[in-house]
């Protein structure tokens, strides 16, 4: 596609005000998480990572089935717009599956004594950071867009099959060595308060991430029309 | 004239052609099976032999090994083809996709098995385990275990070997893949060398199988989709 040089393509902002929206939602949960919402009687000031790690995890499952869906739908019709969204929600995935695998182990320490225990949620969360990560870099080794979209579509497919083993592995090791450390506390009822907060800040959470895929899959679009560095 | 063959029949020219080229050159056999027996041998001075048993450390060592291993052998099969464009000559010749893969695959599990064939003893000997029940316990294991490698490894060769850096992407794409055959294969053979029932490492087998049959089916029909129309 020709773009004569410097006029405008027609592109969207990346960065608009449902955005800034959902930045400040975000900001709003985390006001709230911090001052109104109460210490928990056993573990403190610590348990208020949990009203960022559940909603970060949350919405790395969006980011990733946005991107396995992508995929699928890329193999499927060949379209490129399914190839950038599948790439949106891959980058996005990577971010929250970060958040998670950090706000974990800070919670971990206090409260179980450990940074790292090889419990099967955490080890699966760690494969599909893994798997996040590769998936990323494979698609920046290959410079042909069609060879890109077909392989990474490919790879996430096949790392779609894959969780359900690995989760099956892990949880068959751990069963098989039960770890005392393992006292992750059960949630079945937050009080009014702090159920509140954690919904709150799991919208706020599922809403930036939606923003984030969107606002990724506008640079791709912009890139791949020629606007190039943006 | 002639009529194209069959998917099989394919496939089996394909494997042989690839296996010709082995048998002739020996070359990437012998640099895996050297390479086997000097992580083998090296692993062992990793661990104080008086603190773990070598019943203990060996199916571990044997599976790691393995996987390293495999991904050496798998690296070349497609990374021969890279030569001359050869892979080209391959995709217009008159078979359906899948039968590239499914050749490369076969020809790939003959490779990874006459390792095994070569570990497994080397293993053994080494690491002084009872001979018979070794072999009775890690073959079977070992097949089930080259089944599922080759199956995701060879896919991923052909991916890795169009992109820049194949070597090193080879093994990231591969690695998270191998975590349901390493972690049953060590967890199986682990308990049959101690003497444990069967019962008991059947859950890990029934793992195994079900991980080699939906990736040999997926990695096939995935292929022709990494291919141009």
């Amino acid at each position: 596609m020709t773009n004569p040089a410097g006029a405008p393509v027609n592109r969207r902002p990346l960065f608009d005000v449902l955005f800034g929206a959902s930045v400040l939602a975000v900001i709003g949960a985390v006001v709230r998480v911090v001052y109104f919402t109460p210490f928990e009687a056993t573990q403190g000031p610590a348990q208020k990572i949990y009203y960022l790690h559940v909603p970060a995890a949350l919405s790395a499952y969006l980011a990733l089935i946005v991107a396995a869906l992508g995929s699928l739908a890329y193999l499927w019709l060949k379209d490129e717009r399914a190839d950038r969204m599948a790439e949106s929600g891959g980058e996005v995935a990577l971010l929250f599956t970060t958040v998670v695998l950090i706000t974990g182990p800070l919670w971990g320490k206090p409260i179980w004594g450990a940074w790292w225990t090889w419990d099967a949620r955490i080890t699966l969360t760690l494969f599909l950071w893994f798997v996040t990560l590769s998936y990323l870099v494979l698609r920046g080794a290959i410079d042909e867009p069609g060879m890109r979209a077909r392989y990474s579509a490919v790879l996430a497919v096949l790392a779609a099959l894959l969780i359900p083993f690995i989760h099956l592995s892990v949880y068959l090791f751990r069963t098989l060595h039960p770890m005392p450390i393992v006292l992750k506390p059960d949630k079945p009822s937050l009080p009014p308060e702090m159920l509140t907060t954690f919904t709150i800040s799991v919208f706020a959470f599922l809403f930036f991430c939606s923003m984030l895929i969107r606002a990724r899959y506008r640079l791709s679009t912009a890139r791949a029309s020629g606007g190039a560095d943006a | 004239m002639n009529a194209p063959p069959g998917l099989l029949a394919a496939s089996w020219t394909i494997a042989r052609k690839d296996l010709a080229i082995e048998l002739r050159t020996r070359s990437a056999f012998l640099s895996v099976v050297v390479f086997t027996l000097l992580a083998l041998v090296t692993f062992f001075f990793a661990w104080d032999p008086t603190a773990v048993s070598s019943t203990d450390l060996a199916p571990g060592v044997l599976w790691v090994t393995f996987t390293f291993a495999g991904l050496l052998g798998l690296h070349r099969s497609f990374g021969a083809e890279m030569q001359d464009r050869a892979i080209d000559a391959l995709l217009v010749s008159p078979v359906d996709r899948e039968a590239i893969y499914i050749g490369k695959a076969f020809a790939n599990v003959v490779f990874v098995s006459a390792v095994l064939a070569v570990a497994i003893p080397a293993i053994t000997i080494f690491y002084n385990l009872p001979i018979a029940r070794t072999v009775a316990a890690l073959a079977p294991i070992a097949f089930l275990a080259a089944i599922g490698l080759v199956a995701v490894g060879t896919l991923f060769s052909a991916m890795a070997v169009n992109t820049r850096m194949a070597e090193l992407l080879l093994p990231m794409l591969s690695l998270p893949f191998f975590v349901p055959i390493v972690l049953p294969s060590a967890q199986a053979s682990a308990q049959l060398l101690a003497g444990r029932p069967l019962a008991e490492a059947m859950p890990w087998l029934k793992l195994l199988v079900a991980f080699d049959i939906v990736f040999a089916v997926a990695c096939a029909v995935a292929y022709p989709h990494t291919l141009e129309e």
